[in-house]
């Protein structure tokens, strides 16, 4: 083994700040620091700003830029596109559908809408994380009002059929949301296409700051505040706008749109060459999600006999970060309900890792990685009984 | 609520990164196994017990987090060289101070530790026909409703 490195591979818990988007928002806190809702000449240069970051953003995803509505991030937009969205569509109806692998931005709130009077069916995905179709469709009834889908999910990066989700719902007059948290800036995204009508994104995922995010509202979709107070974001999200957060997140957003073909490309190569030798050379090792429908910086795995803080802990102590899926690291009394929604029994899931790449991982770094997986897998077996069972029972 | 590993002790980093008394005895006075996968955790422990009924060897194989694994080795450290009577004695409590502590969602790692010694020394009485006092049987699945 090669002398020891730091490899980040928590990528889709937070990214690194792109330098660009990082120069372009000083100027807004000590400069250009004044308040873009002032009518004063000192509030023109920040009100441009956060213009041309609104422009920015709306071309990432084919939208007007009148319909990027900043936020402080993937949180809250999701829980104003449903919260304000299932009021809105009350006097309709009271249902709403979404997946049962949603991040818990939205299962949560799905939770608080039923203890407000509304009901919620959770449509379950296949074995690759998809969400079936047909399912979905029949869960569909004259009260529903909205589905929610995300876009990819955020721990075994399955990819959902985004368009087909969006025909089918305005197909039935119903209004659809997607979480693309862990999408945008990822991968394309055309909200035209995709008949998208809200859509969710977080800003630190693709080199933003932290704190920042926007929901997309499609235009004569008149969904009321969530946040109230002042008349900022056309009277739709009070707050006292985030200039150098909105700043930093549309350059964020220019730079990884331009550069996602490329990124893409990279990351995916990475990402299989990790994906081929740990299931080339970890006996007993599964992929979770899609091997083909998936973000290009995922991959999940599972071990089994051994449980997944453990195998954290031994990694963090080699320098290599990640994340892990197991109950052990959480606190609660089940592992991840995406390993569950996907079929997997709960002591395989107690062995489950996330790797995510960040944009500017080598090929030596991901090798890095894998020896070191290939090392602690082997260590944690060492030490598990169920792996002695295992191999005795082998031998008989 | 995660779990971060600087809520750990240097002490169970340790006991972690280098867990002592792995391993299996062959044709051990008693063996326990505690725990159950659905849970994240199995904890097994081998005794090697003189006939004088003092514990010469102890040996571990644990699945689980990082705290059951430092627990388990903890609780080896603490069994060698005792007497079974001593032995039964040492409580969950003991181990999670040897460790300096545990954060509060592990605490039941301590108890699993203890619980595997009660088990090994249970199936050693059983072997031998020895009574160890306040011993009591293990309980088939002391996990079956996951702890917190």
């Amino acid at each position: 083994m090669t002398t020891m490195q730091n490899v980040y591979l928590d990528n889709a818990a937070t990214s690194c700040m792109k330098k660009e988007a990082l120069d372009a928002m000083l100027p807004y806190f000590m400069e250009e620091y004044a308040n873009p809702s002032s009518i004063h000449a000192m509030s023109r240069n920040p009100r441009a700003a956060v213009k041309k970051a609104r422009a920015q953003i709306a071309a990432c995803i084919n939208a007007d830029p009148s319909e990027i509505f900043f936020t402080s991030g993937g949180t809250e937009s999701d829980n104003w596109a449903l919260i304000s969205g299932m009021e809105m569509l009350e006097k309709k109806g009271k249902h709403l559908i979404i997946s049962t692998i949603e991040h818990h931005a939205i299962l949560e709130t799905s939770y608080y809408l039923e203890k407000r009077g509304f009901e919620v069916t959770r449509v379950g995905v296949d074995s690759d994380g998809i969400i079936k179709m047909d399912e979905l469709e029949k869960a569909i009834r004259p009260d529903t009002v909205l589905i929610s889908v995300m876009t990819a999910n955020n721990e075994i990066g399955s990819i959902q059929p985004i368009a087909e989700i969006g025909k089918l719902a305005h197909e039935k007059g119903i209004l659809f949301h997607t979480d693309a948290v862990q999408a945008f800036g990822h991968i394309p995204l055309d909200v035209q296409s995709m008949e998208v009508d809200m859509m969710s994104a977080s800003g630190h995922k693709f080199g933003a700051p932290k704190g920042i995010g926007f929901l997309y509202v499609k235009k004569g979709i008149k969904l009321p505040p969530f946040m109230h107070g002042g008349e900022q974001e056309e009277g739709r999200r009070a707050g006292t706008t985030n200039v150098p957060g909105i700043v930093g997140m549309g350059v964020a957003a220019e730079i990884s749109c331009r550069d996602m073909a490329e990124n893409s490309a990279k990351l995916t190569e990475l990402r299989d060459h990790l994906i081929d030798r740990v299931l080339t050379e970890i006996p007993y090792s599964r992929l979770n999600g899609s091997r083909d429908r998936r973000l290009p910086s995922n991959a999940d795995f599972s071990f089994e006999f051994i449980e997944g803080e453990s195998m954290l802990m031994s990694l963090g102590m080699k320098g290599v970060y990640i994340s892990t899926g197991s109950a052990c690291a959480s606190g609660s009394l089940d592992p991840s309900h995406v390993l569950l929604g996907i079929g997997l029994p709960h002591e395989i899931a107690h062995g489950s890792i996330r790797v995510s790449i960040p944009e500017g991982t080598t090929m030596e770094q991901i090798d890095y990685a894998a020896d070191c997986l290939k090392q602690t897998v082997e260590t944690m077996r060492s030490l598990s009984p169920l792996y002695d069972d295992f191999i005795k029972q082998q031998r008989k | 609520m995660n779990m971060y590993d600087g809520e750990y002790s240097d002490k169970v980093i340790d006991h972690f990164t280098n867990p002592r008394n792995v391993g299996e005895i062959e044709n051990a006075s008693g063996v326990g196994t505690v725990g159950n996968a659905k849970c994240g955790d199995i904890m097994r422990i081998f005794l090697d017990i003189d006939e004088n009924g003092i514990i010469r060897d102890c040996k571990f194989k644990t699945f689980g987090c990082g705290a059951a694994v430092a627990s388990s080795s903890m609780a080896t450290e603490m069994v060698k060289g005792k007497s079974v009577q001593e032995a039964m004695e040492i409580t969950n409590k003991a181990v999670m101070q040897a460790l300096d502590g545990l954060p509060v969602v592990k605490i039941h790692c301590s108890l699993l530790a203890e619980e595997a010694i009660h088990a090994a020394l249970w199936d050693y009485c059983q072997k031998t026909g020895t009574v160890i006092e306040g011993l009591k049987p293990p309980k088939a699945d002391i996990n079956d409703e996951c702890p917190l």
